[in-house]
Formats: C-alpha cells, sequence, structure tokens
C-alpha cells in the first residue's frame, strides 16, 4: 500500500531525479536558446528582402519570393528539419568538395538552417502585413513634402509598421521556441533533447513535466514582456484614454491577449 | 533506380506514401471533432460564473498553448501510459491495457486542438451580442435551447477564420505523432528513404503532398468564409 502511495506521489513531484539530472535540462536549455536566438535573428534580417520581394510589383521577383513562404507555411517543420538533416547526406561529396560538410554533418547547424529558413517565411509574412498596412496617404503625404526615399521609410512607414509587426514577431518568437523542441528529433540535446534522454534512463515520467515547466516559465515571461514593450511603445496612441482601455478587456488575464499561435498576417 | 519507378515502379513505395497519406488525413479528420468539440466546451466554462471553473480553464489553455506541441504529445502519451500502468498497480493486472497508437495520437492531438481552439470560440462567444440570447430568454427557451439554437449557429462565421488557421496547424502537427510509431505521412517517407538511402526524394515526396493539402485547405477555407458570410456583406 505504502509502495503504491509513493508511486503515486512520484507521479508528481521526484526531487531525487532532479538533483541528479537537473543540470542535463539547464544544459539543454542553453542549446535550445542558442538555436532560438541564431534562427530568430538570422530570420528577421532574412525577412525583410524576401517581404520586399514579395510585394515586388515585378511578377519574377514577386512570385518566387511567393513561393518560397508557400512552401515554408505549407509544410510541417519536421518534413523541413528531415529534409535539411537527412537530405544533405545526399550531396556530401559535393559538401566535402566546397569545404561545407562541417555544417550539414551537424545536427545543431542543420537544425539552425531549417529554423532560420522557417521563420524567415512567417516572419516576412508579418513584415509585409505591417509595412501594407502603413495607409497609402501617409506616403504620399510623406513625399508631396519632398522626403527621400530613406527618409519615407525611416520617419513614415517602419516607425508605424514595426509597432503593428511587434505583437506577431512576439508571437513568432514563441513559435521557434515551441518548435525548437523538433531539435530533439534529429538528436540534438536541446531542452526537449536531454529530456528525453532522461526518461529514457529513468523511464519517470515527471522529466517531462520540469521540461514543460521550464518551456512554460519562458514562453510566458516572453509573452509579459511583449504586453509591457507594446503598452510602453504605443503610449502616444493611447494617451489620453481610461486605463481600462488601455489595457483592454484581455489584460486581466495578461498572456491570454498574446497569442503564441502563429497568426496568419 | 530513377525517381519514378522508385515512387510509382512495381516494387516502388507509392503505395506506402498512399497509405500514410491516408492516416494523416484520417489523424487530422478525427481529431477535428473533440478538438473543436473540446475547445468550445472549453471557452463556454471559461465564461462560466464560477471563479474556480474558469481558472482551471485558463491554466490548461496556458499550459498547452505554452509548451512545445511536441512535448504536449509526449505529455499526453507516456502521461496515458503511466496512468494505465499505475491502474494496473493499483487495481490489478486486469487493468493493463495496452495503448493503440493511433487514438493516443488522436488524444494527444485533441488535447492541444482543444487549448488552441478554445481562445477562437471564448472569442467568436463574445462576438454574438448579448441581445441575442437575452431575447430568446425572454421568450422563454430553455438554457439549452438559447445555446442551441441561438448562439452556437452564429458561432461558425466568426469562428471559421481561427479554426481554419488551427486545422492548418493541426495537419502539420500530425507529422509529430510519427515519433509515437503511426505510420503517417512523414513515417512512411522516412521508412522509404531509409530503405533506399533517398531521403531528399521521399521527403520531398511528402513535404508536396503536405503542401497539396495546406493548398487544398486554403482554398477550401476560402469557399466557407465567403458561403458563410453572404448576407453579411
Amino acid at each position: 500500500m505504502l509502495d503504491t502511495l509513493q508511486n503515486v506521489a512520484g507521479f508528481v513531484v521526484n526531487i531525487d531525479l532532479l538533483s541528479t539530472y537537473g543540470y542535463r535540462l539547464l544544459l539543454g536549455l542553453q542549446i535550445t536558446a542558442e538555436v532560438v536566438l541564431i534562427s530568430c535573428s538570422l530570420g528577421f534580417v532574412l525577412a525583410y528582402p524576401l517581404s520586399r520581394a514579395r510585394m515586388s510589383k515585378n511578377l519574377f521577383i514577386s512570385s518566387p519570393a511567393l513561393a518560397y513562404v508557400t512552401f515554408f507555411r505549407g509544410t510541417p517543420l519536421l518534413c523541413q528539419l528531415y529534409l535539411v538533416y537527412y537530405g544533405a547526406g545526399e550531396f556530401r561529396p559535393f559538401f566535402q568538395s566546397i569545404d561545407l560538410w562541417w555544417f550539414f554533418r551537424d545536427a545543431f547547424y542543420c537544425c539552425i538552417f531549417a529554423f532560420t529558413l522557417n521563420t524567415c517565411a512567417y516572419q516576412a509574412e508579418i513584415l509585409r502585413g505591417a509595412i501594407q498596412s502603413v495607409p497609402k496617404g501617409q506616403i504620399e503625404a510623406a513625399r508631396a513634402l519632398g522626403l527621400s526615399g530613406y527618409s519615407i521609410a525611416r520617419y513614415v512607414v517602419f516607425p508605424q509598421a514595426l509597432l503593428v509587426a511587434l505583437r506577431p514577431l512576439g508571437n513568432e518568437l514563441i513559435g521557434i521556441i515551441k518548435a525548437s523542441a523538433l531539435a530533439a528529433i534529429v538528436t540534438l540535446l536541446d531542452l526537449m533533447g536531454e529530456t528525453r534522454f532522461v526518461f529514457a534512463k529513468t523511464f519517470d515520467f515527471s522529466i517531462y513535466l520540469y521540461a514543460a515547466i521550464i518551456y512554460l516559465a519562458i514562453t510566458q515571461a516572453i509573452s509579459r514582456l511583449w504586453n509591457w514593450m507594446e503598452l510602453l511603445l504605443s503610449r502616444h496612441l493611447l494617451a489620453g484614454r481610461p486605463a481600462t482601455m488601455v489595457l483592454g478587456p484581455g489584460a486581466r488575464q495578461g498572456q491570454a491577449a498574446l497569442d503564441p499561435l502563429r497568426a496568419e498576417t | 533506380m530513377s525517381w519514378f519507378s522508385l515512387l510509382f515502379g512495381p516494387t516502388g513505395w507509392g503505395p506506402l506514401l498512399l497509405k500514410g497519406t491516408v492516416i494523416t488525413v484520417l489523424l487530422s479528420l478525427t481529431t477535428v471533432p473533440f478538438g473543436f468539440g473540446g475547445g468550445l466546451l472549453l471557452a463556454v466554462l471559461k465564461l462560466s460564473n464560477n471563479r474556480a471553473v474558469r481558472i482551471a480553464c485558463d491554466a490548461y489553455t496556458t499550459f498547452f498553448r505554452g509548451i512545445p506541441d511536441l512535448l504536449s504529445l509526449f505529455i499526453v502519451y507516456f502521461g496515458l501510459q503511466s496512468l494505465l500502468n499505475l491502474s494496473a498497480q493499483v487495481f490489478g493486472d486486469a487493468w493493463r491495457i495496452e495503448m493503440n497508437a493511433f487514438i493516443a495520437g488522436v488524444i494527444a492531438l485533441s488535447v492541444v486542438v482543444a487549448a488552441y481552439s478554445s481562445e477562437v470560440w471564448v472569442a467568436s462567444l463574445k462576438a454574438v451580442p448579448v441581445g441575442q440570447s437575452e431575447a430568446a430568454k425572454s421568450l422563454g427557451l430553455h438554457p439549452k435551447q438559447v445555446f442551441f439554437l441561438i448562439v452556437l449557429p452564429q458561432l461558425g462565421r466568426v469562428a471559421l477564420p481561427g479554426l481554419g488557421n488551427i486545422w492548418t496547424i493541426l495537419v502539420k502537427d500530425t507529422s509529430l505523432i510519427s515519433t509515437l510509431a503511426v505510420m503517417d505521412l512523414l513515417r512512411a517517407s522516412s521508412e522509404a528513404s531509409r530503405a533506399t538511402t533517398r531521403p531528399l526524394l521521399f521527403y520531398s515526396a511528402a513535404a508536396a503532398i503536405y503542401l497539396i493539402f495546406s493548398i487544398v485547405s486554403g482554398v477550401g477555407q476560402a469557399y466557407l468564409e465567403r458561403r458563410s458570410n453572404q448576407g453579411y456583406a
């Protein structure tokens, strides 16, 4: 009977497990952070030119961009990751001949490569939606005032577009953190990978719950940070309105206002 | 061997991929009623007057939306398995049930989809004017009738875009089930590429099939939205 009770309790909390394997989760967390930060920032840098290509009036520029975005948003990330990680093996002699095999041999770089390509497509669509949300009149007025193309972008379009893009970009960051768990499937020992490793060793289910708590803490922290940032950056638009309107009806639930889903723009 | 005979030849892998495709479609379609239905139930509970119920439902949503889908699937899958083992320990070996991976996959996906879709349902429940249910109530309709006859039919139109997004996420998430030994499209292509050492070909084929799904879903969604918005201009 006592044994059963211990089993039930051990199902929820297991201190021994954490003291033995807790550091592994932290090591994995570091890998997860590296993968997410590198691929998200690279994706952001590449997303801007892609979004411009998407908006181009030249069909030879806009249709490849559309195809790229459709492919990366329309297929599972896991499939893309397999394509990169296993598919690259078929070109091994080629990659060896141009001295790039070290890159595609390593699960870490393959993950960064695949995640960057994927998030780039999502972020490009976010940027496109945000840039197109700036009223045409604003740009026409700026042009009428004699502003240069650079000045229009720098002082008129970007400040307004980036504010619109802020929230979806936050959602995308959360989305990539969640998607980065797929790295574990191609043998990378990120947070999810270490969790699976510990589970395979101990068959103790609670390790998954600890990993969930870590992921949850990170996504919640980002979600709150983004709420705060948005409030801070849009206070000029909200000035003079009653506090309830500023915070909005979703403010009570905090996170509910920020959607960790990758919202389509 | 050429790519054509590898896929469509007499000893080709086409039939396996086709089977995988069917499993993927079945997984997605079977999850829809449980996932979206569960989400609607959660949404109704989130708007309940009972504080404890509200908090519990919000916690559920926050948890499953805040952790990786892959982790949710593992938690549900291994959690179910541990619970089954535990119940076998407590109640005796008669309770030792083997879990079917497909059913476990549907349960796991439903849990995630319910969490995602509940937010969409809440928003659309709030979008139906209060006057509608008040009028129905004053006409003497039973609360059940108010919900099923007045509120529910008006939800679909508002919820459709959000549910469509979740549907595309769901179709892509079924690929995660391949890690739980279900022979879905992605796992079928993994098998094929391992046997033939042509991963690029088979993963591209899988990607193409997924892409066709998402394009067809997009077209279907646009059609449904146009249809349900008739008369609303």
